[in-house]
């Protein structure tokens, strides 16, 4: 197995705060790994450590086989990136963007034209290319700055929080282009905040949180480990909140959390809510509230952090081949 | 070619740029820079409004009550004026470093496999050629206002030199600013408060002898005021050699402590 990205140990440490501490990552080659995690967690700085942009102070990694500190300069040959803010220059057009980058990789004037060109046309941005790009909208100002990581054909692509701040349907347009990118072949590390995106997007999932890898795996074994669904039940009279929780405890398998007069807990079965429904009503509980919904960010997290010996017992170690 | 972007196999960069590919680094970033004015032209008047208004404001407003005529006042201050010009526009430097940090242009570069040098060096570049504007409207406007070089062209290519050297030093102090400073606000409030009292305890506006003493000895050290006179000797005549060495001097002293200064900063963002 060769891999595109490799790291271990990665720490950063910005005085008594550990930004990443001890981090271990692998992406095969051609894969899309997702690095999922809320603010904070790390994965910004786990960007910057692999694209170069920042010393790590411990641990090492290597990027096409280099390594980002000895051998800068030959990863930057091989990577692009694009941040979380759109990095292009306002005052400059869209073609002009384009072809600075081109112009500094070395392309002929000519050729860096011809790749601009190419390139947006591929993001549907050639009407807009002779325009300053602050006159673009969030999604187009997006669509460019990646394909100014594409100028240079990269081998690894880093996309930091490229969704973030974007509507609904700028954010599907921009999932289609990554996918479009896993069908070229190349090698993907994508962080989000969105379990969706991640769901969406990635072959390989790691979580990050305070700095660590928390839950590595794929979307499945992710939603398997803390339930898909999460199932919320409201019991008219508090009274019943306790028999409801050991009526879901004993269905589903796992002990549910009571807050609020409301029973939660994961659902991994759907076929587990009639059976639950119907021990409810044998028992004379009625409920207010009933409902079944996909688990989101928060409650992975509180699953892998608040359960995370369990949780990691459960989950594979090693991203699968 | 239907691949968006390269698969395995690839070619590597070579580990090192050769100083012709850091020379076209830098140039094709001063494009980057110099091209704004073509989309925008307001951006040529925003460098020009400044020198313009103060030629215009200290001549005719100041002068007669300064030298008792605005004519010799022009013939004095228009040295002056270009040396504070320069200072100020060192904050362009600093203002557009800023910013291509805050906004992540300058993490693409760095990002890319280019010299380390190129982005500072394409931005100095662009703006030491908008320093030579500014100049050419200064003696321009003067010519028409009645400033009289009485020197001939080597004074005028000396005077721009000079002014030149002097920027190329500032610009390490406008590259830190740029690099520490956490937004642009901050940089054009710190270079504003930094470049004001300099360029106004000189004597590029008033003669030194009409100040209180105490002023005058900080007045004779300040190189504004040796950079002014040396532009003043090199266009209108008179002593040249001194006020010009002493402002190459400051000019040296200023880089030998602002580049490592800078260049730490700029290692600090790595």
């Amino acid at each position: 197995m060769r891999y595109a990205i490799q790291a271990q140990g990665l720490a950063k440490h910005y005085g008594e705060t550990r930004a990443l501490d001890g981090v271990d990552l692998e992406v095969p080659q051609g894969r899309l790994l997702g690095v999922l995690g809320p603010n904070g967690a790390g994965k910004t700085t786990a960007v910057r450590i692999l694209a170069t942009l920042l010393r790590p102070d411990g641990g090492r990694a290597q990027v096409g086989g280099f390594d980002v500190v000895r051998q800068a300069h030959q990863v930057r040959s091989l990577i692009g990136l694009t941040g979380q803010y759109a990095a292009v220059d306002e005052t400059l057009t869209g073609v002009e963007n384009l072809v600075m980058i081109g112009r500094l990789l070395d392309m002929t004037r000519a050729d860096a034209r011809r790749r601009a060109a190419e390139l947006l046309e591929r993001f549907d941005l050639t009407d807009a290319g002779g325009r300053a790009t602050k006159t673009y909208s969030g999604g187009m100002r997006r669509r460019l700055d990646l394909a100014a990581s594409l100028i240079g054909r990269p081998q690894v692509l880093f996309l930091d929080e490229p969704t973030t701040g974007l509507d609904p349907r700028s954010r599907t347009e921009l999932w289609g282009v990554v996918r479009g990118l896993q069908s070229d072949g190349v090698t993907v590390l994508l962080t989000t905040q969105y379990l969706e995106e991640a769901d969406q997007l990635a072959d390989d999932i790691v979580v990050f949180d305070h700095g660590k890898v928390i839950a590595t795996g794929t979307s499945d074994e992710l939603k398997a480990t803390i339930g898909g669904q999460v199932l919320e039940v409201r019991p008219v009279e508090a009274a019943h909140l306790d028999l409801v929780a050991r009526v879901v405890g004993d269905i589903l398998g796992a002990e549910p959390t009571v807050s609020g007069g409301l029973v939660r807990a994961g659902v991994r079965d759907a076929a587990a809510v009639p059976a639950i429904v119907r021990r409810l009503d044998d028992l004379g509980v009625i409920a207010s509230e009933l409902s079944l919904r996909k688990s989101s960010l928060d409650e992975v997290f509180l699953a892998l952090t608040g359960h995370a010996a369990v949780d990691k017992a459960q989950l594979p170690e090693e991203v699968p081949a | 070619m239907t691949a968006i972007a390269g698969t395995a196999g690839g070619a590597v960069a070579a580990p090192r740029v050769s100083p012709a590919a850091t020379f076209r680094h830098t140039m094709t970033l001063s494009w980057r820079s110099l091209v704004q004015i073509k989309h925008n032209p307001m951006e040529l008047l925003d460098l020009s409004v400044q020198p313009v208004m103060f030629l215009l404001l200290f001549t005719y407003v100041f002068g007669g009550a300064i030298a008792g005529s605005t004519g010799d006042y022009l013939q004095f201050a228009l040295p002056g004026l270009v040396a504070q010009n320069m200072l100020f526009a060192s904050m362009t430097t600093a203002v557009g470093l800023n910013t291509d940090i805050t906004k992540g242009v300058f993490d693409r570069l760095r990002s890319l496999p280019i010299a380390r040098s190129a982005p500072l060096a394409g931005r100095i570049v662009a703006d030491t050629l908008k320093q030579v504007w500014a100049f050419a409207l200064f003696l321009g406007l003067g010519l028409v206002l009645g400033f009289r070089v009485q020197t001939g062209l080597i004074g005028v290519a000396g005077a721009l030199a000079v002014l030149l050297a002097f920027a190329l030093a500032m610009s390490w102090v406008a590259v830190l600013v740029g690099l520490r400073a956490s937004d642009q606000e901050k940089v054009q409030i710190l270079m504003f408060s930094l470049m004001m009292p300099i360029t106004f305890t000189s004597n590029a506006f008033v003669r030194t002898d009409t100040m209180p003493t105490w002023l005058q000895k900080w007045v004779e050290v300040n190189p504004v005021s040796h950079l002014s006179d040396a532009v003043r000797g090199l266009l209108s005549g008179g002593p040249v050699a001194e006020h010009a060495g002493i402002s190459l001097l400051w000019a040296v002293g200023i880089t030998v402590v602002f580049a490592p200064l800078s260049i730490r900063a700029f290692r600090d963002r790595v």
